[in-house]
């Protein structure tokens, strides 16, 4: 990946936060408080702000830049939860990643995710997005598949109950609801695998 | 300092500071004590940076032990102590416990010279489990 796809990327992705950050409030709102929306985009556009800095680093470094940035800017459990997903990924990635080098790296990323989230798949959360996805990955979906799979997984959080986060202290009544980290993390997916896609 | 120094992690500010005060009225200036509170940008929540901060100005080198609100503050305060890195993240411990009741009791026996381990067993006892 050049520098230049990387950047393209992050603005993609940054745009996309941005333009569902509304959306992603309003999920929050429903069955949290309500800040996601609003932190997400804080994090990304920070983000952006550095993209040309963070694309000229080898990937593994600029994933864990992202990372950091995220941490740091974020705020609220998305910041270490999102963090954590791209510090880890850096950790375990090559410069140049083929399909099994991305698949094992996304794989332990994910499970530094569920561990400092203290969480499953099947709580409603994030995870319930990126286990499918990894899946796809592992047995050779096309992006696009994989991104349709997002969100059909971020779907399927709607009639989960919540057992982390704020809106496990709902009970029952998180029942009916997506969750916004599952809604942001397909979001992050089909905008990653459209970017991908249109330069392939 | 030789007392363990002891960190207040809430959303909201004012939760920080007041938890503090109800900390200073019991073991005065005899323990290392910092607060945070707030997402950093005038809104509620809580945030790595400046929770790194706050372990800074707490800091002791018999530890530290930080009291938080709800789920957020813990996952970030767990952050921040990975951030902070070795060897001083060994000293730093996120304590399982009511943030207002953790804090005075912890602090109260930090005060007293008791170890780390002994000041987080003080706050754990107040949560049932």
């Amino acid at each position: 990946m050049t520098a230049l796809d990387l950047s393209r990327l992050i603005t993609a992705v940054a745009d996309t936060i941005a333009a569902h950050a509304e959306e992603l409030t309003v999920l929050d709102q429903a069955i949290g408080d309500g800040d996601h929306g609003l932190n997400m985009k804080r994090g990304f556009e920070a983000v952006r702000a550095e993209a040309e800095a963070f694309s000229a680093k080898p990937l593994p470094d600029a994933l864990k830049a992202i990372g950091t940035k995220l941490v740091m800017t974020v705020g609220g459990a998305s910041g270490p939860l999102f963090g954590t997903l791209f510090l880890a990924l850096g950790k375990e990635i090559s410069a140049d990643p083929d399909r099994a080098n991305l698949t094992s790296a996304f794989g332990k990323a994910i499970e530094a995710v569920a561990a400092r989230g203290k969480s499953h798949v099947g709580q409603k959360t994030m995870l319930d997005v990126l286990q499918p996805v990894h899946d796809a990955l592992a047995k050779g979906s096309s992006l696009a598949e994989m991104a349709d799979i997002a969100d059909a997984a971020a779907e399927a959080t709607v009639p989960m109950k919540a057992l982390r986060g704020r809106a496990s202290f709902l009970g029952d009544r998180s029942i009916g609801h997506m969750d916004a980290g599952a809604r942001s993390t397909a979001l992050l997916v089909r905008m990653l695998a459209q970017t991908i896609g249109d330069k392939a | 300092m030789s007392n363990v120094g002891i960190v207040i992690v809430s959303h909201s500010p004012l939760v920080a500071e007041g938890t503090a005060d109800m900390v200073r009225q019991m073991v005065g200036d005899e323990v290392p004590l910092a607060w945070c509170g707030g997402n950093g940008h005038g809104g509620l929540g809580t945030n790595v940076e400046a929770i790194m901060g706050a372990i800074d100005r707490a800091w002791s080198d018999a530890g530290v032990a930080i009291l938080v609100d709800l789920g957020g503050a813990e996952t970030n305060s767990e952050m921040a102590v990975e951030m902070i890195g070795e060897p001083r993240a060994q000293k730093i411990i996120v304590c399982n416990a009511p943030i207002v009741e953790g804090a005075v009791m912890a602090a109260t026996e930090a005060s007293g010279g008791a170890s780390l381990k002994e000041v987080v067993a003080t706050a754990h006892e107040l949560s049932p489990s």
